[in-house]
């Protein structure tokens, strides 16, 4: 008989190994996948470590998908931390996205940097109203956020869409359903060949570092998250922490729809976010919600992604492979939690029945 | 009026995929299991279904291969929220990654093959002799083909099992209170993956409609978000089988509004309207949390992971 026993404390070291293995094992049973294909798993993998970092240019590319993951998950851990199930990251980039592009279309004559900035503002304000709405529903009524963050990713997208196909379809794209490209000065600047997002990445995980770690804020939204009662004990405000900390994380995620409509695709599109918001939610969780974990995880998946559609030329497997890639080590790493937090005990089954034989005498000997 | 009627015998039709969804969440969430999965295993029933139904031409082969892959979608999910504990929402998301990961994956020498003329044929609409007759009501519900009928079928025995067996008696114990139910020597963690496996095998069957009826063909991303809305659609029914029934329907009329208003000449954008749903649902849903009635809530232990050391 094996019997489960919570773990007390277990060293970082260990869990890190514990995690490590798990992915190996991921990595293993994917193996038997691309062997099942007629392929060298080895030669894949490397080929996969070569597309993502293999010149200069792929390293650039590989950043470049890094940052909307590390800016959009340090955002959702920070909902995560209060346990409040934000995966309304898709939706949140897309009104960020909207908002700066209304800016960038309308506004287009101000000075570059007065345009950027008010472009940045904008965008963080509307990812971070969408994500008021549901933050709200939740602190008067206790409507559920899973899924109202998930339907409001769905009126985010079709709302874009609608745009994109109807009000703000650009007349000089020939029919093309297209929103007009950006102007010169909507277009963030580039810093040692990548566009300057990664100078807001860093600087927000070292922001979200010390904001969840040395601030009363941050401390009141990790004690919201453990129990709501000891919080409440605490005389913490639960109402208004729930809304600023779901402000800052939307605000978040509406950066990075400001970031990918000014740098990466000079416009706004429905495609812009590309399931960004739901891959960082699990970016977030891999990282224990730890912010600079985020930052070594988002750089590891977006090699992933990177690697994926470099593979997917060079040895014709489907892009879909990547997709099934990442669900499988987030399977094992999921499942390794389990061995962080608990561990099996052998228990000799006479050996229990004698001691629970004794329980019942020393209880009846108390009577 | 002819336009009404075939309008809502039309919704039937579409809300059928989202009724076997949503019946599958259903069956899972009493067992006290979110899994926001639904749309992964959808697909993953979709391309398996599809893909035996071409090999074999058989219908029956074909469902009974969507439900084992949506059985086996929600095997992963629940060996990792059932026996290792795993965050149900995390689990979920990823399976339905893994899911879309899988159809595309499978399914790529099979975009723009059609279903087999055999199964076509199967799922022909049948009128139901003496019930298609009655004006009205039988045009809407009884002139379809045997999917939709078997969406019937199953709603109602999922109803009868929950609220008249003692099997659904217990399911529905360990999924409010799974400490009562296991003192009450019930087998919780038998329950559990019995009722997530078949809520998986429902959710298979509903994307294999997809593929092998509705559309019907192979199609990249065939359930195009249909598996989120099952997944509120389970709120909006409020855990009922009967109730699912009827919003299902609904929210299959409000997925085939845009077409029929753009019959009409009236000016509405499709896309507008493809919101509809959507925001129907975060309605009804801030509408129950603020009535807070107890049949409207979902099961007590709907989330948590069940220890027996912490009972």
């Amino acid at each position: 008989m094996f019997k489960l026993v919570k773990r007390s404390e277990v060293s970082k070291r260990k869990a890190t190994g514990i995690k490590l293995i798990a992915i190996l094992l991921a990595l293993l049973t994917s193996a038997f996948f691309i062997m099942i294909l007629d392929l060298n798993p080895m030669s894949v993998y490397i080929s996969m470590i070569n597309g993502a970092f293999g010149s200069a240019y792929r390293t650039k590319e590989t950043i470049i998908k890094a940052i909307p993951l590390i800016i959009s998950a340090l955002g959702i851990s920070i909902a995560f931390r209060m346990q409040f199930w934000n995966i309304g990251g898709e939706g949140q980039i897309m009104i960020g996205a909207l908002s700066a592009s209304f800016v960038a279309l309308n506004f287009s004559q101000l000075p570059k940097p007065i345009l950027l900035s008010l472009m940045i503002t904008t965008g963080i304000i509307g990812g971070g109203l969408w994500a008021l709405i549901p933050a709200f529903l939740k602190a008067k009524w206790g409507t559920n956020e899973t899924i109202v963050t998930l339907m409001m990713n769905y009126i985010a997208i079709k709302w874009v869409t609608y745009l994109q196909y109807g009000p703000w379809k650009d007349p000089n794209s020939m029919g093309f359903p297209k929103i007009a490209n950006f102007t010169d000065n909507a277009i963030l600047p580039k810093f040692l060949g990548v566009h300057i997002g990664w100078i807001f990445a860093l600087a927000l995980v070292i922001f979200t570092y010390i904001f969840m770690k040395h601030s009363k804020k941050g401390y009141e939204i990790a004690v919201l998250g453990e129990s709501e009662n000891t919080a409440r004990y605490a005389g913490i405000n639960i109402q208004k922490t729930i809304i600023t900390a779901m402000i800052l994380s939307g605000g978040f995620s509406g950066l990075v729809g400001m970031i990918q409509a000014s740098a990466v695709n000079n416009t706004l599109s429905v495609e812009l976010s590309a399931g960004v918001g739901f891959t960082a939610i699990i970016v977030a969780w891999l990282s224990a919600l730890k912010a600079p974990v985020i930052l070594i995880v988002s750089i590891l998946f977006a090699a992933l992604l990177q690697g994926g559609s470099f593979i997917q030329t060079a040895f014709g497997i489907p892009q879909a492979a990547a997709l099934l890639l990442q669900g499988m080590i987030l399977f094992f790493v999921l499942g390794s939690e389990f061995f962080v937090r608990f561990k099996f005990e052998r228990i000799s089954k006479s050996k229990n029945d004698k001691q629970e034989m004794q329980e019942i005498l020393v209880g009846r000997e108390a009577k | 009026m002819g336009l009404n009627i075939s309008f809502l015998a039309a919704a039937v039709v579409a809300g059928t995929p989202l009724l076997f969804a949503t019946l599958g969440a259903i069956v899972s969430e009493k067992a006290g299991h979110l899994n926001l999965g639904v749309e992964g295993m959808m697909l993953m029933g979709a391309v398996i279904g599809f893909q035996v139904g071409l090999l074999t031409q058989n219908p029956f082969l074909a469902l009974f291969a969507a439900m084992i892959a949506g059985a086996a979608g929600a095997l992963i999910y629940a060996l990792l929220t059932i026996t290792l504990r795993a965050n149900q929402v995390v689990s979920g998301l990823t399976l339905t990654i893994f899911g879309t990961g899988f159809s595309s994956f499978m399914g790529q020498r099979l975009v723009g093959q059609i279903a087999p003329d055999k199964i076509k044929a199967f799922f022909k609409p049948v009128a139901i002799p003496g019930l298609s007759d009655i004006p009205f009501l039988g045009q809407i519900f009884f002139r379809h083909d045997m999917f939709v009928y078997l969406g019937y079928i199953v709603a109602i025995l999922l109803g009868i099992y929950l609220y008249r067996t003692s099997f659904g008696l217990n399911l529905r114990a360990v999924g409010e209170n799974p400490g009562a139910a296991d003192a009450a020597s019930i087998n919780i963690t038998k329950y559990k993956y019995v009722h997530v496996l078949l809520g998986g095998a429902l959710c298979g069957l509903g994307g294999a409609y997809l593929s092998l009826v509705y559309v019907p063909a192979w199609q990249d991303y065939v359930t195009a978000g249909r598996g989120w809305i099952a997944v509120a659609l389970v709120i909006f029914a409020a855990w009922n089988p009967y109730k699912a029934l009827m919003g299902s329907y609904l929210f299959g009329g409000l997925d085939i509004i845009g077409f029929r208003i753009q019959g009409t000449g009236l000016q509405v954008s499709q896309y507008l309207i493809d919101m509809l749903p959507y925001l129907v649902t975060i309605i009804v849903l801030v509408f129950v949390s603020m009535k807070n009635s107890r049949e409207s809530q979902g099961p007590k232990a709907l989330g948590t992971p069940y220890y027996r050391e912490e009972r």
